[in-house]
């Protein structure tokens, strides 16, 4: 698996999210860390990605595609915030 | 590129290779020619997807190297020597090839003329590619700088336009001696002597392999510069 950063995760997270979710700060449920989507750890294998926290490494979002569906995971953030465009 | 901040339904569209530039041995600079584009801000990258003849799919992402006003799209790729991916686009590919993008992705490491400078970028190995697009998209009255760590002197892609560029961009490298240019890591000492101070407010962009981007990050921030101001992009320990 492959690891890359929150930037990396844009365009997946695109097909699910209608706002821009790498910009968005995210608060980990773990560790109280607040920090923007695209700061995080991320590891892309198809079909799917998993982020995690850059402070903790608690999994803060699995997203994953296949069999004509998504899958989607936030166990691990407490919220989150997005510019309103 | 006020309307590039919202988001559209993304599409897979097809690019042809309007042309190949050469960059370095590993590298090379793919021009593109996608219909219905709907441009970029700088720093923003496109997922590619190939397909097989078996079907199999293998989807990544590259930054953008062209300026959001040049007439093309245009992407420079890094050969992995064991990635599914790169070794095609770099070795195989020829003009009048075509395979499927989307995009432009992203509104974390971007960056528009609205949102104002200095300009600080700093980057390691093919990371320079986002940041390249940035300096495109500067206008002459925004100060930047470029701090660019590359092995040797080989390694530097967009060599000759960068150097035309003068006292905005500072080259590094870290794995040659050679004569009028730096050698060395990019440090605390270097980022403090170069580069904008933190009250000069810089909008900070640091793009390179994960060990470099923490090291220069932690460093900018020793040095005082605001955590949000200083905007990252990883590549993996295989890069992309």
């Amino acid at each position: 698996m492959e690891e890359l950063d929150g930037n990396a995760a844009a365009g997946m997270l695109s097909e699910v999210f209608a706002l821009e979710l790498t910009a968005a700060r995210g608060r980990c449920d773990g560790c109280g860390n607040i920090a923007a989507v695209g700061e995080a750890r991320v590891f892309v294998d198809s079909p799917g990605l998993v982020v995690r926290c850059r402070n903790c490494e608690s999994v803060l979002l699995v997203l994953v595609r296949g069999d004509g569906r998504y899958w989607l995971g936030v166990q691990g953030l407490t919220w989150l915030e997005l510019a309103a465009t | 590129m006020a309307g590039a901040a919202v988001l559209g339904r993304l599409t897979w569209r097809l690019a042809e290779v309007a042309g190949v530039v050469a960059q370095t041995m590993r590298t090379r600079t793919l021009v593109l020619e996608i219909d219905g584009w709907s441009g970029h801000r700088a720093g923003q990258h496109v997922d590619i997807r190939l397909t097989a003849e078996d079907g199999y799919q293998a989807e990544r992402s590259y930054s953008i190297a062209s300026g959001p006003d040049d007439p093309r799209l245009e992407l420079t790729v890094e050969r992995i020597d064991d990635g599914e991916v790169s070794p095609y686009l770099v070795d195989e590919i020829r003009q009048g090839d075509s395979f499927e993008v989307r995009g432009p992705i992203g509104g974390y490491f971007a960056w528009s003329p609205d949102d104002d400078g200095p300009l600080l970028l700093v980057a390691g190995g093919s990371g320079v590619v986002p940041l390249r697009s940035m300096l495109r998209a500067r206008p002459r009255d925004v100060p930047a700088k470029l701090i660019y760590s590359a092995r040797t002197h080989d390694d530097l892609i967009y060599r000759d336009e960068l150097s035309a560029l003068g006292d905005d961009v500072l080259l590094t490298l870290t794995r040659e001696q050679r004569e009028g240019v730096r050698a060395g890591r990019v440090d605390e000492d270097l980022l403090r002597d170069e580069t904008f101070a933190p009250d000069e407010d810089p909008r900070v962009f640091v793009c390179g392999p994960t060990s470099f981007v923490e090291s220069v990050a932690s460093a900018l921030v020793e040095l005082g510069h605001a955590p949000e101001r200083i905007r990252t992009e990883r590549f993996g320990p295989t890069g992309r």
